[in-house]
């Protein structure tokens, strides 16, 4: 008999809640059978921790005395530019944002130690950060320069908004060229001297429910150590990702957009990331619960390493030109073995997204479920599938004619 | 004065298949660890040593290596991995020259062995949380 959210709320409700995490679920389908086990497991946790360049966080930071309009000036947290484009005292901080006189990759390669995800750590920490503004001025908004230290505790809002995380599956970057290349992927060695991966997997949430049968908008998720929800379908959204027999995707694919209050989040899941050469970004916790509603649902969950495949991609060329070629494939099975082998050469491999802190996000959403701290909620609608035509297109360019 | 120090040896071509090593160890009454060996594509030895014994007898033994031709270097910086930043990603495994970072088979934790470590650096700038510090 398939189960309803509600029925699986009530247990939670009552601490009797089945939960695992996705990594157990294996083996208690392997012992049961895979109809007892639906009958059995109410919720299975996922987890992830990698660096997720789509985040960034707004804030109302307050109105000063005299009021201040901070948009049509420029202000700054700690140093790194925010976006002032809205109404007086709200701004938008990106995770990739950096200061203005970074030297950027000047210095080739580039450092990028400090940039908006760092903020975002230090906010969270609970750190003091300087927010230093200049505005034009107006008759309502006379201030024209700001110059404060401010805590998270004191702005009204500070909220999470990630437009693209949890990808539900990654490139294996190597590179094929003479020298050495600095990526978004890690620093790649020429000659295929390493491949760099960066997905949790077996754990990770879009690939435990690999055509978003349970996940949707207002699905209650862990997010940086605290709460948050599914806000929509993620930027770069691709249900129609190439698959595997299993359905599940060998390419980059499902995404996720996610908010949450920043006040009860925790720097262990939200960590300021720095790549030599290429920028700043932030490493970001993201928990999914998937509510066992049916047998098939279940089933998905129980996928492992060994079957889940990505594209092994060179940045030295066919990424940067958008070439649509691969090298190859490669399990997550294999990667983790610490090398994969390409045309009869050994390529060691590194992880950039943690799969210890993965699955030690995955256990603590099992705990807040178990111990009743946490219900599931119902997706007021699923994020687009397959059938529903979502595309991802390159940009069309149209040169513009000078007049 | 007892002392411990860890020093980088480097062998040309012509003394890596001298006793350079056993002399300095009898004649200087020094105990030792090796930290890394290892021969370059172009024959040239490398070793990292921790030596322990008296103060006097590790400047002669030092002054001897220079006169036989190896090139010396005090390992006196030392990386320290901030174990509260290390997110155990495991970016640095393939950067390592030395293999100091393995990954625990089990539990997937990134363990830091910093007896292998020569100090290179080559870690410090490409840990994306910037977990490993350099410390005088
Ligand atoms: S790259 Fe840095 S954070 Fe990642 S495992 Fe190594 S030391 Fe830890
Ligand atoms: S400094 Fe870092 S990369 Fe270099 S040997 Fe030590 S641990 Fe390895």
């Amino acid at each position: 008999m398939p189960k309803t959210i509600a029925e699986i709320n009530e247990k939670i409700r009552k601490g009797q809640a089945v939960v695992v995490n996705a990594e157990e679920v294996v083996e208690i389908v392997k012992k049961m059978g895979m109809s007892k086990a639906a009958q059995e497991v109410d919720v299975v946790t996922t987890g992830t921790f990698g660096p997720m360049c789509s985040s960034g966080a707004y804030f109302n930071v307050g109105h000063t005395k005299p009021k201040i309009k901070l948009g049509g000036g420029r202000s700054y947290l700690n140093d790194i530019p925010v976006y002032t484009g809205l109404a007086a005292v709200d701004v938008f901080l990106g995770a990739t944002a950096i200061p203005d006189d970074d030297p950027r990759n000047k210095v080739y390669p580039g450092h990028f130690n400090y940039g908006g995800g760092h903020v975002i750590e230090d906010l969270v920490a609970g750190k003091d950060v300087r927010l230093s503004s200049t505005a034009y001025g107006t008759d309502c908004y006379p201030r024209k320069k700001l110059d404060t230290w401010i805590n998270i505790k004191d702005m009204n809002q500070a909220t999470l908004f990630n437009v693209r995380n949890a990808y539900q599956n990654y490139n294996i970057a190597v590179n094929v060229s003479d020298k050495m290349i600095y990526t978004y992927m890690g620093v790649l060695k020429p000659n295929l001297g390493n491949a760099n991966y960066c997905s949790a997997g077996q754990l990770s949430p879009l690939l435990n429910d690999p055509y978003y049968k349970t996940v949707g908008i207002g699905t209650k998720i862990f997010l940086g150590g605290g709460v948050g929800y599914v806000a929509w379908q993620g930027t770069q959204h691709a249900p129609d990702s190439l698959r595997g027999d299993n359905g599940v995707p060998k390419r980059g694919a499902g995404t996720l957009a996610v908010i949450g209050d920043m006040k009860q989040m925790s720097p262990r899941y939200l960590v300021g990331t720095s790549f030599l050469g290429y920028g700043c970004t932030m490493t970001v916790g993201i928990g999914l619960p998937i509510p066992i509603l049916s047998e098939e649902i279940l089933q998905y969950t129980t996928v492992t390493d060994d079957e889940i495949f990505a594209a092994v991609i060179d940045y030295s060329d066919a990424y940067p030109n958008y070439k649509p070629d691969i090298l190859g494939e490669a399990s997550y099975g294999q990667l983790r073995s610490g090398k994969i082998e390409m045309d009869g050469k050994e390529i060691p491999t590194a992880a950039l997204s943690s799969y210890p802190r993965a699955l030690e996000i995955a256990n603590t959403l099992k705990e807040w479920i178990k111990k009743g701290d946490f219900a599931l909620t119902d997706p007021v609608e699923l994020i687009p599938g397959v059938e529903q035509g979502v595309t991802f297109k390159p940009l069309n360019e149209r040169p513009v004619e000078e007049k | 004065m007892a002392v411990s120090r860890r020093v980088v040896l480097r062998f040309p071509r012509s003394l890596v298949d001298q006793p350079i090593v056993s002399k300095l160890i009898r004649d200087y009454n020094l105990d030792f660890n090796i930290l890394k060996a290892s021969v370059s594509p172009r024959e040239e030895g490398l070793l990292v040593l921790e030596l322990m014994g008296q103060s006097k007898d590790f400047d002669k033994a030092m002054a001897y290596l220079t006169e036989a031709g190896v090139v010396t270097q005090p390992l006196s910086r030392d990386i320290r991995r901030n174990e509260q930043r290390c997110t155990d990603c495991g970016a640095c495994v393939v950067m390592c020259p030395t293999g100091a970072f393995e990954v625990d088979e089990v539990t997937r934790k990134v363990l830091f062995e910093d007896t292998k470590c020569i100090a290179c650096e080559l870690c410090l700038l490409t840990c994306p949380p910037r977990a490993m510090e350099l410390t005088f």
